[in-house]
């Protein structure tokens, strides 16, 4: 069922509609039976255990709590449509901590205690990287939903796969063009000193040269800075644009205090929304921000012509048009990142209904059914948009947007099409053993 | 930046950080120096002041009226949550040292983990009564005499001046509090000696929990301070409990005067040489100023040697 719709072409095709409907139609029908009725085709009713390593604690915490919103109503849906393989999906949560020890140490769990399918879901570079290694050990298929550019650059292992989000790499190289033709072509970059900043600074300094621009200042600061005041002044005056990337709790000190350093001579401000994701953009202090731009992974605010796939991914985690949650406005998700969550489940529900899988013993077989995919289109399933995987750097790649802020919300004044993100491959996962 | 500019930017910076540090450090300073008490919870009280504040600013209908009104109850909601502490949990390991030590970091973990459950992950930010934005002058010594300059970048804002002002005010009323009230006199007795200043009739269980009481709203009001320039988040009062260890420790354990030296020279520090080098090196040095300070006067800048 789920195959005819990931087949169809565009989202106006008529075909495609009439599959939906049937979808959604053999959906109600299976959520009206009893449990036990809609699993009993399968050869084992035991469920399938996704393990969630989840930033529930620490500095990853806005996230991991919306990446568990979105994969909590992934599995919901999964499960309302018959589970996979005839067998419930059942996701067994663990908090990491946002620490990559402890990380490493929740999927040793997974794998010896738990006795998880697959291993999902961790979100920061420093986790993803302190993590894989064990996995690969393990031989514990791990499904990251980080944007790091680790698992393509080659550095992690076979079983560590990213196939629901775009990497860093592959955003700057979409975004270079827009802030050298558009806002400026000498730019300051502020980044996180670590991995993940370290990819933006690399990776965009590399696609501003392309663009025949120049990244005049790096500025990197702790992870666990709490005042910002102090670095602006490294800012060199003929600054045209300033590039921020930063995550973490004292974000919107970041932007307060930068506003208070510029007063009202800014230069051009492009941003990811990492800085602000789960953050209300009418937050006081904000009001600095009001006509820069933003990287969105996934239009945070519903943009005219609206597909049927976002409004029932909204409808299915809870959101207005604002991506705010139902239940109270000022509760802001991190819509730019969380479809990842949605999107890895699918992926791995159709890893394993093509490789058949049936239990740890098929692992190895999943790994290779995903490394074979290619074609994702926009579906229910894909609600950001068409992907490519590339089995070879297990890398997904989308397209990705700029956003302008205006009138405290964001609206997309760019999409950058999927082909314009591509970059040679850095490492074929295919050529190493399992 | 030219030199001069940058340095008094880093300098008000530091400022407004050794303000808020100094209204911290005060009340660990003196829950050690009466109680004897290491406070490892301190830093959740701070924490606390600044999730309440959001909480609090928020009932009152934000604005200035919300944030006055988490001004005055932030601090007291917190006092009173450490005096039930104190009669709860210290009071019953009859202050011993040690097994204080461990009770609070028990207090801390429960605060830190009923905040996350509370009040969420997030950082969310208290809108500050006002703020403006103060472009700073400089003088230039120009070919004709000195120049007024407004170098790019050089401001502060008005909020950040009153948090300066308030801490400085907040601390001089501590600090007679201490010397010139019946209150003080108690409390200084208690210090020097507990047993003695029972035989003369000082209620000493009653004079503890006022203390813990007292530095626990201290925190509060730092945190309810700071909000509006830095967001309420859980896991605050991590990094505010180890500058006010470092603090306390280089001023001198329970001397209000060498804690407030210690934490304008801290604060001024950790500005400038995070400026001009890295805020690592700043840190680095403050550690290696606490290791000094601990081999060769033990009893911090200002403390008294113990007898």
């Amino acid at each position: 069922m789920t195959k005819t719709t990931e087949t169809g072409a565009t989202p106006a095709d008529p075909a495609r509609r009439d599959a939906l409907r049937t979808l959604a139609g053999a959906g109600a029908a299976a959520a009206a039976l009893p449990l036990w009725a809609r699993y009993t085709h399968a050869q084992s009713a035991a469920p399938i255990r996704v393990g969630f390593q989840m930033h529930a604690t620490g500095i990853g915490a806005a996230y991991g709590r919306w990446y568990d919103r979105t994969t909590q109503a992934a599995a919901r849906l999964i499960n309302e449509t018959g589970g996979i393989n005839g067998r419930p999906l059942e996701i067994v949560t663990e908090d990491d901590g946002t620490d990559p020890r402890r990380g490493a140490e929740v999927v040793e769990k997974f794998a010896n205690q738990h006795r998880v399918d697959v291993a999902y879901g961790t979100l920061f570079s420093h986790v993803v990287i302190g993590s894989a290694p064990r996995a690969g050990e393990l031989k514990l298929p791990y499904f990251v939903v980080s944007e790091g550019h680790h698992v393509a650059s080659g550095m992690l292992n076979r079983w560590t796969l990213q196939p629901g989000i775009t990497d860093v790499k592959s955003q700057v190289l979409a975004m270079a063009p827009f802030v050298a033709e558009t806002l400026g072509k000498k730019v300051t970059m502020i980044f996180p000193d670590y991995a993940f900043g370290h990819d933006h600074r690399d990776f965009f300094s590399e696609a501003m040269a392309a663009q025949g621009g120049e990244v005049i200042a790096k500025i990197a600061i702790p992870p666990t800075e709490t005042s910002f005041t102090r670095y602006f002044p490294r800012i060199p005056r003929e600054t045209d644009v300033i590039y921020h990337v930063m995550v973490g709790p004292a974000v919107l000190t970041f932007v307060k205090e930068m506003g208070e350093f510029f007063g009202p001579s800014r230069p051009a401000i492009f941003g990811f929304i990492d800085s602000l994701e789960a953050v209300d953009l009418r937050s006081p202090g904000l009001e600095f921000l009001e006509g820069t731009y933003f990287w969105e992974g996934m239009p945070r605010y519903v943009q005219p012509g609206q597909t049927d796939y976002d409004r029932a991914y909204r409808a299915a985690i809870g959101l207005d048009e604002n991506g705010a949650s139902l239940a109270d406005p000022r509760d802001v998700s991190a819509y730019a990142h969380m479809f990842g969550c949605w999107e890895t489940l699918h992926v791995i529900k159709r890893g394993m209904e093509a490789a058949g899988y049936a239990g740890p013993q098929d692992r190895q077989k999943l790994v290779e059914a995903v490394e074979v995919m290619t074609e994702m289109p926009e579906s229910h399933e894909h609600p950001q948009g068409r992907k490519l995987f590339n089995g070879r750097t297990h890398q997904v790649f989308g397209q990705q947007h700029v956003s302008k802020l205006e009138n405290g919300r964001l609206d997309v004044v760019r999409t950058v099409p999927l082909e314009e993100t591509f970059y040679p491959d850095e490492v074929d996962y295919t050529a190493q053993p399992f | 930046m030219e030199f001069g500019p940058h340095l008094m930017l880093a300098a008000l910076e530091g400022a407004v950080t050794a303000a808020v540090l100094a209204l911290m450090a005060a009340g660990l300073s003196l829950v050690f120096g009466v109680m004897r008490v290491v406070n490892v919870a301190h830093g959740e009280f701070y924490m606390l002041g600044a999730v309440l504040a959001f909480v609090v600013a928020g009932m009152a209908g934000g604005g200035a009226p919300g944030f006055v009104a988490a001004l005055v109850a932030v601090p007291l909601i917190v006092a009173a949550l450490a005096v039930a502490a104190d009669r709860a949990v210290l009071r019953r390991l009859s202050y011993d040292p040690e097994r204080t030590i461990v009770a609070t970091i028990g207090i801390l973990y429960i605060l830190q983990q009923l905040a996350l459950m509370g009040y969420g992950p997030d950082a969310r930010p208290v809108a500050p009564p006002f703020n403006h934005r103060i472009a700073l002058p400089w003088i230039d010594w120009g070919a004709g005499g000195p120049v007024l300059t407004w170098p790019w970048g050089l401001s502060i804002t008005s909020y950040k001046l009153f948090v300066i002002g308030a801490a400085a005010t907040v601390l001089a009323g501590l600090w007679l509090l201490m010397t010139r009230t019946r209150i003080g006199l108690v409390m200084r007795a208690t210090q020097l000696d507990r047993e003695t200043a029972q035989t003369f009739g000082i209620p000493v269980g009653r004079v503890y929990a006022l203390v813990f009481g007292l530095g626990a709203g201290l925190a509060a009001l730092a945190g309810v301070l700071i909000v509006p320039i830095q967001q309420a988040h859980y896991l605050m009062g991590g990094d505010a409990l180890l500058l006010s260890f470092i603090v306390v420790i280089i001023g001198g354990l329970g001397s209000l005067p060498g804690t407030l030296i210690a934490a304008v020279l801290i604060g001024l520090s950790d500005g400038i040489i995070s400026v001009f080098f890295s805020p690592t090196l700043a840190k680095i040095i403050a550690t290696l100023l606490v290791a000094l300070v601990l081999v060769f006067r033990p009893q911090g800048l200002m403390g008294k040697p113990a007898r």
